[in-house]
């Protein structure tokens, strides 16, 4: 028979066997789809991860207070209140001609009040370069000035989310809120920003540093520096100028003594990179378990297949086929069978992996819809081989077999 | 007939089975020639070991010992290939279980056989091995759809469409009801008449009568071989 006349044949194959087919072509397209949406999901949700960091840009450095090394984040992330770095500092880094701007800030958490309307607020203290370094875009009213933190001025900005929490509908601009016992006049709502960094960017309150380190904190120290690069090429070269001005400003004459960490935020996503590296390999894991329970279910359905037509290869014996009809006939069958499985699965995996991701769009995530093709050919292929191998070799042992033998199989 | 060379010649044929190391024997040194246009009925008890002469008589099976000479060639050490081409030009066979392929039209069951030998033609000359089992108006219907005697003359005409020199039958008739059954002795009858020699395995007295000679097996060893005295019409041999 010629390769047209088998695939002629395969095809009625199919159709006369509409439930077995119906069966191993189910198999191959749950294995297919299965690995390509766990390589899908897991490729989204590393996306998702991902874009929270990048989100900040790379060509922000962050100076924390405490020393740290490659191995960790320094003590202050941890918690422990770390007082080594000062405003002044801030006003130090200005001069280095590759930054741009620079943001210093000082935080807390406490209640915020509008008339009887209470939240709970993350207010924060900083200077107006802040929108320059974090990219804000004030939405109505404006943010405060030099002169507003000079004369610590209790203005507040508020986040787009807050500003809806405790003002509702009505316009805040003017309004006066009250946050630990001291008023403040608010000035001006940021535009919405979402989710950045696994902070809630919308909840927070803007106050001039002075205001928040004199009357809200009674501190004078500041909880973090940012600084903003011009260039990504130069951020290396910024961050030695760093290290080296403060030092200097903090009498350290050696590398390992510094009270200080500054780190590229390109640094924090290499770290990052590293964790959602490590869950690549753990999906990864999973779908070589899912491939290997899919084989073993397209290679079941392939034995009980070949098996229940023995008599059929007795049959086609008896009326005059050779070992090597039977063989190539199986062979066809089974990369039809298989082929069409596979085609079928990608689809349905491609399908459930862009719902996933429009789900997760429409619930607010940044989540990339991501289809390798690594994940397409391992699927596929592994699936095909293994119903291919199980399709054919069991046919061929059946071949071999006396036409009467394969004709009394029950 | 003697003077003629044997269509078929048996010399010293044995089949032994073995299961778990025990050897069962199942046919001892038989021999036997047939010759063509004969119409041979094999008759024996079960067990007596007709089913696996009529076998290895049609290449489904091969002998343990012995020769088997096909149209004067022995066929004892042919390979796969060359089997496969004798039983699908040289003979048909037919099944008392039909073995029609389910859910397959009756055409493409009659097409079978000549899906292995690049026949040119294949429709015509499957409309013509139906057209002489009466079924060419049941082209397209499924095998599933047809009664046991429809389905019976579909295996006949699958058998025939490679136009081979003998028609083996196991017991054709086992599954049919009466009336069936005569329709089926009867185109094997005419068959023959048209010269086609015919190999019947049997254990109905009157369905052997209807062949030319009776060769009965018993215990592995053919026990009688004669001529058929009497043959009877097909009808009146069914009436049962």
């Amino acid at each position: 028979m010629t390769l047209l006349a088998n695939l002629k044949f395969s095809f009625k194959n199919l159709r006369a066997n509409k439930k077995r087919s119906f069966l191993t072509i189910l198999g191959i397209v749950i294995g297919v789809a299965a690995v390509i949406i766990i390589m899908a999901v897991g490729a989204g949700a590393q996306s998702l991860i991902f874009n929270q960091i990048s989100a900040q840009g790379s060509n922000l450095i962050g100076i924390l207070p405490g020393y740290s090394d490659e191995n960790g984040p320094p003590a202050s992330v941890m918690g422990v209140v770390v007082t080594t770095l000062k405003e002044d500092d801030a006003e130090a880094l200005r001069q280095i001609k590759e930054i741009t701007a620079v943001a210093s800030y000082s935080r807390g958490v406490d209640t915020a009040q509008w008339q009887n309307q209470k939240i709970d607020a993350t207010f924060v203290g900083t200077v107006p370069d802040y929108t320059i370094v974090e990219d804000v875009k004030i939405a109505s009213g404006s943010f405060f000035d030099e002169s507003e933190n000079k004369a610590m001025a209790r203005v507040a900005v508020l986040g787009y989310q807050a500003a809806e929490d405790l003002f509702g509908r009505q316009d805040p601009i003017g309004e006066i809120i009250k946050i630990k016992g001291v008023n403040f006049r608010v000035i001006g709502v940021v535009e919405k920003r979402g989710v950045v960094a696994f902070q809630n960017q919308d909840e927070l309150i803007f106050i001039p540093l002075q205001t928040v380190q004199k009357l809200l904190l009674g501190v004078n120290y500041v909880s973090m520096i940012r600084a903003k690069v011009i260039n990504d090429a130069e951020v290396p070269d910024a961050v030695a100028q760093i290290r080296q001005i403060l030092r200097e400003r903090h009498d350290i004459s050696r590398p390992e003594e510094e009270d200080f960490s500054a780190r590229a935020s390109a640094q924090a996503l290499d770290a990052m990179k590293q964790i959602t590296d490590a869950l690549t390999f753990f999906l990864a894991g999973i779908a070589a378990i899912s491939l290997i329970v899919g084989g073993i279910g397209i290679m079941n359905i392939m034995l009980v297949a070949v098996n229940e037509r023995t008599r059929e290869i007795g049959l086609r014996k008896a009326v005059g086929a050779t070992e090597k009809n039977i063989q190539q006939q199986f062979l066809v069958d089974a990369i039809v069978v298989t082929l069409s499985g596979g085609l079928i699965g990608i689809v349905l995996g491609f399908i459930v992996s862009a719902l996933v991701a429009i789900v997760a769009n429409y619930l607010g995530y940044d989540w990339d819809f991501v289809i390798t093709i690594p994940s397409i050919i391992l699927g596929a292929s592994i699936s095909c081989l293994v119903g291919i191998v199980f399709g054919w070799y069991p046919a061929r042992q059946a071949s071999r077999l006396e036409p009467v033998e394969a004709l009394r199989h029950e | 007939m003697t003077e003629k060379n044997p269509l078929i010649e048996l010399k010293d044929i044995c089949k032994e089975f073995v299961t778990d190391e025990v050897v069962t024997k199942v046919l001892h040194h038989l021999n036997c020639s047939i010759y063509k246009g004969e119409f041979v009925a094999i008759m024996g008890p079960s067990g007596s070991g007709k089913s696996t002469l009529m076998h290895i008589l049609s290449f489904l099976d091969r002998p343990s010992c012995g020769q088997y000479f096909f149209e004067g060639e022995d066929t004892s050490d042919f390979d796969d290939n060359r089997l496969a081409a004798l039983r699908n030009k040289k003979i048909g066979f037919v099944f008392q279980s039909f073995n029609l392929l389910p859910r397959t039209t009756v055409l493409d069951n009659v097409i079978l056989p000549l899906e292995y030998n690049g026949a040119k033609d294949k429709k015509a000359a499957a409309l013509k091995a139906l057209q002489g089992v009466g079924l060419e108006h049941r082209l397209d219907h499924f095998s599933n759809q047809l009664s046991g005697g429809e389905k019976q003359r579909v295996a006949i005409a699958r058998a025939l469409v490679n136009e081979p020199e003998v028609i083996f039958a196991d017991e054709p008739t086992g599954n049919l009801d009466s009336k069936s059954g005569q329709q089926v002795m009867e185109i094997l009858r005419d068959l023959n008449d048209q010269g086609k020699t015919i190999i019947l395995v049997t254990h109905e007295q009157y369905t052997a009568a209807v062949a030319k000679r009776i060769i009965k097996v018993r215990d592995g060893e053919i026990f009688s071989d004669e001529e058929v005295k009497e043959r009877v019409n097909v009808k009146d041999g069914l009436i049962k």
